[in-house]
């Protein structure tokens, strides 16, 4: 599969200070890219270098194959996490500059517009100036200008703070929508659930240096402990235990459920799941079995904290 | 159109349609006039207060020379003793002029006193001078046995009159109409300067707060977003220049033809003596326009536009620099004194070098350093540069000018994205390389 964005070999020093230390990434076309990171780990650095706001001061960043130029802004949507608007100008006017700015014709910006106006209901808004609206409705406009311009790569920062649930939901699902059409996405975000939800590959930046980066589903395998989480009503606990413990290390836990049953956490150590489970119907009722799959955010935690 | 037209557009419009804008284009002529007026009334209600002053003369040969005028009134009180003279005085007069009773006239120059508790005009004290020094001069005159009387008609008072080689009449207050002239058009730089850089700077800090600073210069080039805030502020400017010099020209023409055509209509009332009154008025004030119009107004009016856009230019992306560094207009302050600086000292130098000798070498040398040309060449032309200095002047200004826009917009590019800290001088140079 051929890549969107290719960053190879990224540097960026601000005096003494090194935001990014030979920074590396493939984004694949089509796909929805988290890029995770604590504050300060060189994110927005990253974001701002694809965008052409800043230079990097070594490496090389390819879009589409060519390699970054001016006129590759206007395959670029780019939401910032510290947006706003023009607040005393019109939100018309100012959706129209900023299409223009972008390399629109006044025409097709006033085309597209419409379409985005209508989509989100929000035509009566054309005239009003942004200081009337309210934050979440400003946040619309501001998405609204994100994607107008029909980008083939969409760079959100942090896209859904400042969202009601419901808000949220509805730039969510356009998010979706986009990719399915062919858009796509780079997310930098600290909530791990929209990540775990939406993204098909993460990378991981800390630090200054990329620690992580693939499939999602990829870096979970690799972060997979073998461990099982395990719920049975047991009349005979002491035997059970002994005979878990002959083969398995054992851990106590707790999950929610209905019944009072005992609940284990069982590392395999290369046995079978089904070794474990022949072991657990002989000695009780099962109730729950679930392997346990590291979480984005504990693969986060626990890689942020190594270093 | 270009990225850059667009941002020129919106930074015009942005400016024209603003309420300020407009009030401040059609109210502050008005504020002009209006403050003439009422400068000129205030100057005449003040005239219309008599000072009351009392005299004590014990030697009473001054007391006669001090006449009764539309401002002041003498009473004497030499009759009284001094210290009830004093005491009256105090009471219900402005102030008390003694006059000592000494024999030499030398030292009785040095011996008079005005007493008062309010300090007296200048002008006062040069009138009561002049009263003192003319009696003691007379006494000399006469105590050296000339004939004061013979003496006083063998004065003259000479007038002479002005013309030029084409035999034309000049003006005796031309210098000063020059003057004024080129000071009106160094001020108004000034004052441009200051507002519409500040304007420039404001218009920074708003896109910085209102945080759409990111998402602009991912489309655009800092220094095309500059350029663009720079030039569309400057044309809105240029804009309210325009619709004023209109509004004056119209005036001056209005009123040139009033006392040039007018002026020999006749009015129902008394034709004669108002025609002649008319005329008189009219010739004095139809020679000033001549005067007026007879200035290299071309060259004024061409090196106006040329001295503003380049002094407005190179003034205005030091502004846009500081507004791209600082977070608040309030941080602002520490980083324009500098910049007002040589402004004021543009004003004042200008005023007061090209008054005492237009051509001198501080007048001359002002009006080549780039940060104070475009205020004291403009108050020079009236009196004639040559060409070559306006040359001279104007490239200086204009590459110290593309000098001045690439390191402001070095600081400007970094500015724009930091947030949450008040920058010093040593940062903003760290960022000339980034």
């Amino acid at each position: 599969m051929s890549s969107i964005l290719e960053v190879r070999n990224v540097v960026k020093q601000y005096g003494d200070y090194t935001a990014l230390n030979s920074v590396s990434l493939e984004v694949p076309q089509g796909s929805i890219y988290g890029l995770l990171g604590p504050n300060g780990a060189g994110k927005t650095s990253l974001i701002r270098i694809i965008n052409q706001i800043t230079m990097p001061d070594g490496g090389e960043v390819f879009l589409d194959g060519e390699k970054l130029s001016p006129h590759h802004v206007q395959h670029i949507g780019y939401m910032p996490e510290e947006r706003g608007l023009y607040k005393t100008m019109k939100v018309g006017e100012q959706c129209l500059y900023l299409a223009q700015l972008k390399g629109m014709s006044h025409a097709d910006a006033k085309k597209q517009l419409k379409y985005w106006f209508e989509k989100f209901e929000i035509e009566t808004w054309w005239d009003k100036k942004i200081q009337e609206l309210s934050k979440g409705m400003a946040q619309k406009v501001q998405f609204i200008v994100t994607v107008l311009h029909e980008p083939k790569l969409l760079i959100l920062d942090e896209p859904f703070s400042g969202f009601d649930p419901v808000n949220a939901n509805l730039i969510k699902d356009e998010i979706i929508e986009l990719n399915k059409k062919g858009t796509s996405v780079i997310f930098s975000t600290h909530r791990m659930e929209s990540v775990e939800e939406m993204c098909d590959y993460i990378a991981l930046i800390h630090k200054s240096n990329k620690l992580i980066e693939g499939k999602l589903i990829d870096v979970k395998k690799s972060h997979r402990t073998n461990a099982y989480e395990v719920g049975i009503l047991s009349n005979n606990v002491e035997r059970l235990m002994y005979d878990l413990t002959q083969k398995f290390q054992l851990q106590q836990t707790d999950f929610k459920s209905l019944n009072d049953e005992l609940k284990l956490e069982v590392q395999l150590n290369g046995s079978a799941p089904n070794e474990l489970l022949n072991i657990l119907t002989q000695n009780g009722q099962v109730t729950h079995f679930v392997e346990k799959i590291p979480s984005i955010n504990d693969i986060f935690i626990q890689t942020v904290s190594q270093k | 159109m270009g990225i850059l037209a667009l941002i020129i557009k919106r930074e015009f419009i942005a400016k024209v349609r603003n309420k300020s804008f407009i009030v401040m284009t059609f109210l502050s002529p008005l504020l002009i006039v209006g403050m003439s007026f009422l400068i000129g009334y205030l100057a005449n209600m003040n005239a219309g207060e008599v000072k009351k002053i009392a005299i004590h003369d014990e030697t009473g040969t001054f007391k006669k020379d001090f006449k009764n005028s539309k401002e002041t009134t003498y009473t004497d009180l030499s009759a009284l003793p001094f210290k009830a003279a004093k005491d009256t005085a105090s009471k219900s007069y402005e102030g008390l002029i003694y006059i000592p009773k000494v024999a030499n006239p030398k030292e009785l120059a040095t011996k008079v006193e005005y007493i008062s508790d309010d300090s007296p005009s200048m002008e006062f004290i040069m009138e009561m001078e002049d009263v003192i020094n003319h009696q003691l001069t007379q006494n000399n005159l006469k105590a050296l046995g000339f004939d004061s009387v013979k003496i006083d008609s063998a004065q003259v008072k000479s007038d002479i009159h002005l013309s030029k080689f084409s035999g034309e009449n000049s003006l005796k207050g031309l210098n000063e109409i020059k003057i004024g002239i080129g000071s009106a058009f160094g001020y108004l730089i000034m004052m441009f300067i200051i507002i519409y850089g500040n304007f420039v700077m404001r218009s920074v800090i708003e896109e910085k707060t209102n945080r759409i600073i990111e998402i602009i210069i991912s489309s655009v080039k800092p220094y095309q977003l500059m350029m663009g805030k720079i030039i569309g502020n400057s044309l809105a400017g240029i804009l309210q220049f325009a619709i004023w010099a209109i509004v004056g020209v119209v005036l001056l023409v209005g009123v040139s033809s009033f006392f040039g055509v007018q002026a020999g209509a006749a009015s129902s009332v008394d034709p004669e003596m108002i025609n002649a009154a008319k005329q008189e008025l009219g010739g004095t004030i139809q020679m000033y326009l001549h005067e007026i119009w007879n200035l290299p107004i071309g060259t004024l009016i061409t090196c106006f536009i040329i001295y503003f856009i380049g002094g407005y230019f190179l003034y205005s992306s030091l502004y846009a620099a500081i507004g791209a560094a600082v977070d608040s207009e309030t941080d602002s302050q520490q980083f324009l004194l500098p910049i007002i600086m040589p402004l004021m000292l543009g004003v004042y130098v200008g005023f007061f070098t090209v008054m005492d000798d237009p051509h001198g070498t501080v007048a001359t040398v002002f009006s080549m350093i780039p940060f104070t040309s475009p205020i004291v060449m403009l108050m020079r032309i009236p009196f004639g540069v040559p060409l070559w200095q306006i040359v001279l002047s104007i490239v200086l200004l204009f590459g110290t000018f593309f000098g001045v826009v690439w390191f402001a917009s070095k600081i400007y590019r970094v500015g724009i994205l930091m947030y949450g800290k008040k920058p010093t001088w040593k940062e903003m140079y760290k960022w000339l390389k980034y």
